[in-house]
């Protein structure tokens, strides 16, 4: 199969998924389960996709995508709440001070924008670290960003612990889909070109990297800038989802939820990625629910079952991976239509080249 | 003839720790010169220097006449100086032919007519280019390493041990394919333990002892010399 080919049925296949969520979204009720899995698998893809970038691509362990998700989401809010509608959102500061409204797309775009410059200006300290470090210290970004968007100071910029609320927010299932699509393509050729490849030769060896002229600490901070500018427009999506903002949202429970998925997907698949997002939202939001509720069987009481249990399932989930399956469901591979026709038509390139092109087929 | 590396007076240090100390040297165009000596004798930190991975204390390195010393790496190897790092260091995660795309990072013409030279000297890159770096022989991976710092189309290639850990026959094979590269036009700066080889395959040679060069001359000079044979050749130390 020749790549054109190959681009062409990838192509088909989004429209496919496209016509598919439209139907759907025509038949359903729109409030049945099925939406707010993929509404929300479809964000939390896009913030997986930008985590693994750093943390699988690049090789950088940074646990800031929550506190890059809450400066995006509230550019996203503070840039977007109608006007006439501020003296209500900010009704204990005045209307706020920002007393504009851009279109939603420029919002999306700034809110990603503010947390790419953030990253920027945390990126000059914390890159230095390593390893471990790197992670507490983004870790330790992301609360300190928390607390400070709830300080009272801030007010009539960030309504403080208020809620931020009536903005403009998504209906369709098609709009984080569409959003997040774009974004994922986005990084997946980022991935695919030079500055990609320049990614993946840091993460597997800094030393030889540098010694192939490649500038280490370039290149680590364009990674964390646009692993965070992705964060923040994942935010935004997260924002109009909820339909409301809160700083005390974005917690390091979070971060540790986008690094489950990126884990169980497979550190180093962008596929992996957006498989196990959805699959994650699926178990947390729908399936392991009921783990969460008292639960009779005739007059017997379910033990364990109460609220909380799910947590300490996804802690086992978790053990149980990283003891047993520490690849994920994709390792580094990636989903391909020509993988699964290779995998069927048992065909693959091992084949080819051991044979050094004599095979006859 | 020229010399197209020069070092003069150069002094490397780690923290208090001097290891490389007022050593001076030329690599003349177009000759494989080497540098011998036992572990900690300071070969791969001057290699390193050079290079720009660590900045010298003192001293100057002169590239074709121009100074690099405490340039950053991306600067000096754009200028025609590249190195093969001591311990292979490919990039296991990726597969061959990234790897040499790798190589050729600094440089934004066209690769095809390097890849095809790299092939024709590796036809064993040729048939695992889509193979992960990682899942290759020792020997072939120190293949590719070579292959990858050619990639960057260097005026001169500095080899950090490619001996290291190789089987007697693989080590032949690497000395061949530097003679070949070097026949090819290449100047090459090699540092060695296998002091046997590498002052065979040399013109010139130097002798490093704990910082200091402690003799210098002709490959076979230095190959007949009494204390480097006793020092290395005769009763060659098991690393």
């Amino acid at each position: 199969m020749t790549k054109k080919k190959a681009a062409v049925i990838n192509v088909a296949l989004i429209a496919a998924l496209l016509i598919a969520l439209y139907i759907m979204e025509q038949i359903l009720p729109p409030t049945a389960m099925v939406f707010t899995v993929l509404k929300k698998g479809a964000i939390y893809a896009l913030v997986a996709v930008s985590m693994n970038l750093l943390n699988g691509f690049t090789g950088l362990f940074s646990l800031g995508q929550a506190g890059f998700m809450l400066l995006g989401a509230y550019t996203y809010g503070i840039l977007t709440i109608p006007v006439e509608q501020r003296e209500f959102v900010y009704q204990y500061f005045d209307g706020g001070i920002v007393k504009f409204t851009v279109p939603v797309v420029v919002a999306l775009i700034a809110a990603g924008a503010v947390a790419a410059v953030f990253a920027y200006l945390i990126g000059l300290p914390v890159l230095r670290l390593k390893s471990d470090y790197l992670a507490i210290a983004t870790l330790g970004f992301a609360e300190i960003i928390r607390a400070v968007f709830q300080w009272d100071k801030l007010g009539p910029l960030t309504n403080g612990s208020n809620l931020l609320r009536s903005y403009p927010t998504f209906q369709s299932v098609l709009y984080p889909f569409i959003v997040s699509g774009i974004c994922i393509a986005i990084i997946v050729m980022l991935i695919n070109s030079t500055y990609g490849r320049a990614f993946k030769a840091i993460r597997d060896d800094e030393v030889a990297a540098e010694a192939m002229g490649i500038n280490l600490a370039h290149h680590k901070r364009m990674a964390f800038i646009i692993s965070s500018f992705f964060a923040g427009v994942s935010g935004a999506l997260l924002a109009m989802y909820q339909t409301t903002i809160q700083a005390s949202m974005f917690k390091s429970a979070m971060t540790y939820e986008i690094l489950l998925i990126v884990v169980i997907g497979g550190i180093g698949s962008v596929t992996g990625s957006c498989i196990s997002s959805f699959l994650f939202i699926i178990f947390s939001e729908w399936i392991l629910r009921f783990l969460d509720n008292d639960t009779y069987i005739g007059s017997f009481h379910v033990p364990l079952l109460r609220s909380g249990f799910r947590k300490v399932v996804f802690s086992v989930i978790i053990m149980v991976i990283v003891l047993f399956f520490r690849k994920g469901i994709m390792g580094t591979r990636e989903f391909s239509v020509q993988g699964i026709c290779n995998f069927f038509t048992g065909k693959s390139r091992k084949k080819k080249a051991v044979k050094g092109g004599d095979s006859n087929d | 003839m020229s010399n197209i590396l020069e070092v003069k007076d150069l002094n490397v240090s780690y923290g208090g720790i001097k290891a490389v100390k007022n050593i001076s040297f030329q690599v003349p165009k177009g000759e494989v010169v080497t540098l011998i000596g036992a572990n900690g004798a300071g070969k791969s930190s001057t290699l390193r220097s050079i290079v720009g991975l660590v900045k010298p204390a003192s001293g100057s390195i002169l590239l074709d006449g121009e100074e690099i010393a405490g340039k950053a790496p991306e600067q000096i190897v754009s200028k025609g100086i590249t190195l093969v790092p001591e311990g292979r260091r490919v990039f296991a995660d990726l597969t061959v032919l990234e790897n040499l795309k790798i190589g050729a990072y600094m440089r934004k013409d066209s690769l095809e007519d390097d890849l095809n030279w790299c092939y024709d000297l590796f036809p064993r890159l040729k048939e695992r280019h889509w193979q992960l770096a990682g899942t290759l022989s020792g020997g072939e991976q120190q293949m590719l390493a070579i292959a990858r710092a050619l990639m960057s189309r260097p005026e001169i290639i500095m080899m950090d041990e490619p001996s290291l850990g190789l089987a007697p026959i693989v080590v032949r094979g690497v000395f061949d394919i530097i003679r070949e590269i070097n026949r090819q036009g290449k100047t090459i700066l090699l540092v060695e333990q296998n002091a046997n080889m590498a002052l065979h395959a040399a013109n010139h040679g130097y002798v490093m002892e704990t910082g200091r060069i402690t003799l210098s001359g002709t490959g076979e000079e230095l190959a007949a010399n009494e204390s480097v044979k006793a020092a290395y050749l005769g009763k060659q130390r098991k690393n």
